[in-house]
């Protein structure tokens, strides 16, 4: 059995795997085979955690730019024309702190933090549909643009696929902790 | 804004992304053409926010809002930036697609920022 099959973002300590950076994040010496021949069979001990461990990466990278994003449109409207619809810029700046969050909560290991992957993640799956239906059938409620409306349209719909690969990712990882 | 040069780095931004998310996806680490490339559209990035901070001196005014235009000009600043600094300390292949995904992210804010300073803010 391959020593160090776990997953990528380990909440626990794994001896055998500890210090060869398979922990999502950085590693300033990675000298992983999986980086260097992708062809490399999974069946060998140390690429087969960085595979996954890789579309971790992209996962939290893009999260990471829907933050800025969320952040930087929610800076926007607050210094700009928060009086013209305090109900969808409260909502806006909720939403980039959640980005922020959900973030942060991919990186860093821990039960605690993966419970908040869990919580922001599926706050914001709920969110998107929640408020991508009210857009839809009582706009005047949100007569002004948010990340979520029309399921995040004006974001090319990420911030719907998103947390839908977000939690896919987690309970993926749940099932290899098992 | 000059126009030719918005879509100028649109186009780079662009084709750079894809480049950075084959490479990236055919298992190749960041290298000095992927992060260069990202480096080049920072640079051109900085041209722009020059260009726009002289442009209403010359009379090429912003109509849209200003504040939400430097907004998207920042943000755009700071994903090459963070994305070489990512690709620098993690030498992976995801690496190359993750600064890819940046620089496809930068390409579509650019161009809203052409739509932000062409049209007049409601």
């Amino acid at each position: 059995m391959p020593a160090c099959e776990t997953p990528v973002i380990s909440f626990r300590p794994l001896p055998e795997c500890e210090t060869k950076g398979h922990r999502i994040g950085f590693d300033m010496n990675s000298t992983d085979p999986a980086a260097q021949n992708p062809t490399a069979s999974s069946s060998s001990t140390r690429d087969a955690a960085p595979r996954i461990s890789g579309v971790g990466r992209v996962l939290v990278a893009v999260y990471g730019i829907l933050a800025l994003a969320a952040t930087g449109r929610s800076v926007t409207q607050i210094i700009g024309k928060f009086d013209q619809a305090p109900l969808a810029y409260t909502l806006s700046a909720l939403a980039a702190v959640v980005y922020i969050l959900a973030t942060v909560a991919l990186i860093v290991p821990g039960a605690t933090w993966r419970k908040i992957a869990w919580i922001t993640i599926g706050f914001e799956m709920v969110g998107v549909i929640v408020i991508g239906l009210l857009s839809i059938f009582d706009s005047a409620l949100f007569p002004h643009d948010t990340v979520w409306s029309y399921f995040g349209r004006g974001y090319g719909f990420v911030p719907l696929v998103l947390p839908a690969l977000g939690l896919f990712w987690l309970a993926k990882q749940k099932g290899k902790r098992a | 804004m000059i126009t030719w040069l918005t879509y100028g780095i649109t186009g780079i931004a662009a084709l750079a992304g894809l480049m950075c998310v084959v490479m990236g996806l055919l298992g190749r680490k960041p290298s000095d053409l992927s992060l260069g490339s990202a480096a080049l559209v920072e640079l051109l990035l900085l041209v722009q926010l020059v260009v726009a901070i002289i442009a209403p001196a010359t009379g090429n005014n912003i109509y849209g809002d200003p504040i939400e235009f430097y907004a998207y000009l920042i943000c755009a600043l700071i994903i090459p930036a963070a994305a070489v600094f990512w690709g620098l300390l993690d030498r992976t292949r995801w690496s190359t697609v993750i600064v890819g995904v940046g620089l496809l992210a930068v390409s579509v804010m650019v161009i809203r920022m052409e739509v932000i300073w062409t049209t007049v803010a409601a």
